[in-house]
């Protein structure tokens, strides 16, 4: 871009509209300079399929039947039937309320959803008969809020869930494990895991596998890679779960992906063949983005993936974008589409696995407008995939949340007091179950002869923030390590036996036990995850039973308490034992009753009960005794003395100042709460009416306080000094203090007492 | 592998309750599935497989639960568990677009027939037919 002129034309403007490359006013380049401005924002186009909800080009919800067979589907007849149209109208739809569906409003549809009185279950015996037209107009109604109450009511399980990427850049399996390990601890019941070298795909899998068993029995293990591969790793019992098979909402887009509905219907059912848990995957944005979304809409056609995913007997589905969240995000009503798309699946009787896990903007606020509210809704699935590493290590593309964003995450839980799936892990713990995660990884990996890896390799992995924190490591060890699975046939039943014969026998018994719990299939089921306690929580086991305010999921007390304990809370007994550590003994002792200074030079600085007690250190950092120090700095400075005098009969320091101020020879005093906070006033003055103020204690210097000081002397001298300024600060002053501030009174108040007389507080160590 | 499916699994009435004496595929009692039995080398992969009784047994609980098209799902993988890994691999690359011509799926629909797969021959069988017409075929 050529650069903009300095300098307005001297001749008044045209409309900027007409000269585009006039230079902006500061106001514009400075909002221009906001991360949001990296973003793409699309002209909604419905020639390419740039619309989120409605397009011209989406038909008109129809279904007629004959004789028990479909003849004309969303406007098409038989047999224009593409091969989606041909799958849904044979195995999707249910015939017997169709008629009742399809003629039932669109309004009256999407009032039902919402309205609580409604039931669950006749949303599902409804939507059954509905084709995918009916169901994005009906889904296109609802309105932010209504989309939240919906999904609330209509997620298949009681109990939602969270599921975890966990990769790293260099496949390396001791970091893998111990993120993993992590991720467990964390909360994460579903593990996913993918490659940048896909020949360490199978090295992936038996890393996080093992990770997460040492944290927590019952976390079902991904490993996304080409299908083939993915369904041999199954096969051998090395993973649990699949959720890559895409889906697409046009029958050339579809092809493009390599498959038909047949052949993904054969896929589905050879995942269950072995046994093995598989959600399938769609999406805005993927039609789009490879120009075949036909003048659609996104909802549309994500519509007709939905109904497709119900057809071919898939329990669930993975969608709201996913990798095309952005594309759906660049149009006007873009996060309401997403939203709509995990309903849509809940409305067809499947699991939601409801997205946020690709980066969808570079600004921190809207990447948290889009994911809030199916958290605070609650799904299956708040993310099909929270980057529990960092952005950098993440081998699917950063995903909306990552590790940078776990705090937020437990903050924003705790924060609207609902159950996001994650809980805070002591920092003990984690440290505890990433060593433990990387020693046996490291043990299977040398019993079975795949790599040897050394001590120091182990300690950086435990200690790693991520795999740039490694150095450089061996990575075709891993090459070598994924080969030797593959070729050599390797088994859960391998691992198992080199953690039993390593020391990791109750690693080991966990993988048994899942291994035992998956063989009766319980876990197939709609939405279904372990607990910790290897239950099933599925549609069948834990069914939503959502009817309104009183009713449905509430975290039990063991877990809400889980949710409100973050390891940043903090009470009066913690705050108690930080000022004791800072107290020093023989500073501030009592010297007896304050008496009245004669002297016109005396100045008293008026401290509050606790100080010289239970409070040692003000908020600033710097210890009341510094603090002290450099007030009686400056007043010598100017040539006054200062005294010290404890006031027990209030915390309001307005009146500790002036009461000081009244014992002061010269009239004028100086006060000082424990916390920092320090005025200064004159004895003829009203108790809130003073002359200087430092409000904001934590932003306040030892030079400010020195200048208050050597202020105090001036007026004691009856100049008038140039007042100190409140330092400013655009950080949030008030959320990092307040909390503190709390407790802080509370322990100054303890000291109260009512009349109690003023004493004098040795200087003895202040200078 | 090719595995004989021998006694099956009963699950609990809805569905809901723990399993109680499954079998895997090889016809071990799930029970003995332990680490005991790991340590004496009687654990193979067939060992941890699941029955196709139990999937007929969860297909029931799917249609309970309002699911018909999990179910027949799960009917169709009951019946995939006799076939060996390769051949499963081999049917889903044959019903990608452009892999087999009409002919050679009817073929395959008729062996999956002979073989007592009925369902799963009955989808390729649909498949030969709807991908003919959409130029789906080789």
């Amino acid at each position: 871009m050529a650069a903009l002129p300095d300098q307005l034309p001297d001749q008044p403007a045209e409309p900027l509209v007409e000269q585009p490359a006039e230079r902006p006013v500061g106001r514009i380049r400075f909002m221009d300079r906001q991360r949001v401005n990296l973003d793409g924002f699309a002209v909604e186009d419905p020639g390419l399929g740039l619309v989120a909800l409605r397009s011209p080009g989406d038909p008109a919800p129809s279904l007629v039947i004959q004789d028990g067979r479909v003849t004309e589907l969303d406007g098409v007849a038989e047999p224009d039937f593409d091969s989606i149209d041909a799958f849904i109208a044979r195995h999707g739809l249910d015939l017997a309320v169709a008629g009742e569906a399809m003629s039932l409003p669109d309004t009256a549809f999407a009032h039902r959803l919402v309205s609580p009185d409604v039931p669950r279950a006749e949303i599902i015996r409804l939507s059954g008969g509905a084709t995918p037209a009916k169901l994005a107009r009906v889904l296109a109604l609802l309105r932010p809020a209504e989309l939240g109450l919906a999904m609330t009511k209509l997620r298949g399980r009681r109990t939602p869930s969270n599921q975890a990427h966990v990769t790293n850049r260099l496949d390396d399996p001791l970091l893998l494990a111990a993120d993993s390990a992590t991720a467990a601890a964390f909360g994460f019941r579903e593990v996913e895991t993918t490659v940048p070298v896909l020949a360490d795909a199978p090295s992936n899998a038996v890393a996080c596998l093992i990770g997460a068993s040492v944290a927590s029995p019952g976390v079902l293990i991904q490993c996304s890679v080409e299908e083939a591969l993915e369904l041999e790793l199954g096969m051998r019992g090395l993973t649990s779960y699949a959720e890559t098979i895409s889906l697409y909402g046009t029958e050339q887009v579809f092809t493009d992906g390599d498959d038909t509905p047949w052949s993904k219907a054969f896929l589905t059912s050879a995942y269950a063949s072995r046994g093995m848990k598989m959600r399938v995957s769609s999406g805005a944005g993927a039609e789009v983005l490879m120009a075949g979304a036909e003048e659609k809409s996104m909802l549309y056609l994500e519509a007709r993936c939905v109904a497709l995913a119900r057809a071919i007997g898939a329990q669930g589905v993975q969608n709201g974008g996913i990798d095309g969240a952005s594309v759906a995000a660049s149009v006007p009503g873009g996060l309401r589409e997403l939203m709509a798309e995990n309903l849509m699946a809940m409305m067809r009787n499947l699991e939601s696995c409801s997205g946020n896990d690709a980066l969808m903007s570079e600004s921190d606020m809207r990447r948290t407008s889009r994911t809030l509210p199916i958290v605070l809704a609650g799904s299956d699935f708040v993310f099909s995939g929270f980057g529990s590493i960092q952005r950098y290590d993440n081998m699917f593309g950063p995903s909306n949340f990552n590790a940078e964003d776990i705090d937020d995450f437990l903050a924003m839980q705790r924060d609207w007091g609902i159950d996001g799936g994650l809980r805070t892990v002591p920092a003990g713990r984690i440290a505890a179950l990433r060593r433990e995660a990387a020693q046996a990884c490291r043990a299977v990996y040398r019993h079975l002869g795949l790599a040897d890896f050394t001590d120091e390799h182990v300690e950086l992995a435990v200690d790693a923030a991520g795999s740039k924190d490694l150095g450089e490591t061996d990575t075709l060890a891993v090459v070598g390590a994924a080969h030797a699975i593959r070729e050599g046939g390797l088994t859960v039943v391998d691992v198992v036996a080199a953690l039993d014969e390593t020391g990791y026998e109750h690693v080991a018994e966990k993988i048994m036990d899942m291994a035992r719990a998956r063989l009766s299939g319980d876990y197939l089921q709609t939405a279904a995850i372990f607990d910790e306690s290897l239950r099933v929580l599925s549609l069948v086991t834990d069914p939503n039973d959502y009817a309104g305010p009183g009713t449905g999921y509430e975290p039990a007390p063991a877990r809400q308490a889980e949710i409100d304990a973050i390891r940043q809370a903090r009470g009066v007994a913690d705050l108690r034992a930080e000022q004791a550590a800072s107290a020093a003994a023989g500073l501030l002792t009592p010297t007896g009753p304050a008496t009245p200074g004669h002297d016109p030079r005396d100045v008293v600085i008026g401290v509050s009960p606790a100080v010289g007690r239970d409070v040692w250190r003000s908020l600033s950092g710097l210890t009341v005794p510094e603090v002290l120090g450099e007030l009686l700095a400056g007043l010598e400075e100017e040539g006054c003395t200062g005294r010290v005098v404890r006031f027990s009969g209030t915390v309001d320091l307005g009146r500790i100042g002036l009461a000081a101020a009244r014992l002061a020879g010269s009239g004028i005093g100086i006060g000082l709460q424990g916390k920092g906070t320090a005025l200064i006033h004159r004895r003829d003055l009203a108790p809130l009416a003073n002359l200087e103020l430092y409000s904001v204690a934590p932003s306040v210097t030892p030079e400010l306080y020195r200048l208050l000081g050597a202020n105090a002397a001036r007026h004691a001298k009856g100049g008038t000094p140039d007042p100190a300024r409140n330092p400013y600060s655009d950080e949030a002053i008030e959320a990092r203090y307040h909390t503190t501030v709390i407790a802080l009174m509370a322990l100054e108040r303890a000291w109260v007492e009512p009349g109690a007389p003023a004493e004098e507080l040795s200087r003895k160590g202040l200078q | 592998m090719t595995a004989e499916p021998r006694r099956g699994a009963a699950i609990g009435g809805s569905g809901g309750s723990p399993p109680r004496d499954s079998t895997a595929l090889s016809g071990r009692p799930v029970r003995e599935l332990t680490l005991e039995a790991v340590r004496r080398g009687e654990i193979g992969l067939p060992d941890l497989r699941i029955h196709p009784d139990s999937l007929e047994a969860q297909a029931v609980v799917a249609e309970r639960h309002g699911n018909p098209q999990l179910a027949a799902n799960l009917r169709r993988a009951a019946e995939l568990t006799v076939l060996g890994d390769d051949e499963v691999l081999a049917i889903y690359d044959a019903l990608r677009p452009g892999r087999s011509t009409p002919a050679q799926l009817t073929e395959l629909a008729a062996s999956l027939a002979g073989r007592g797969l009925p369902r799963c021959a009955a989808l390729v069988t649909e498949a030969a037919e709807v991908c003919e017409r959409r130029g789906l075929t080789r």
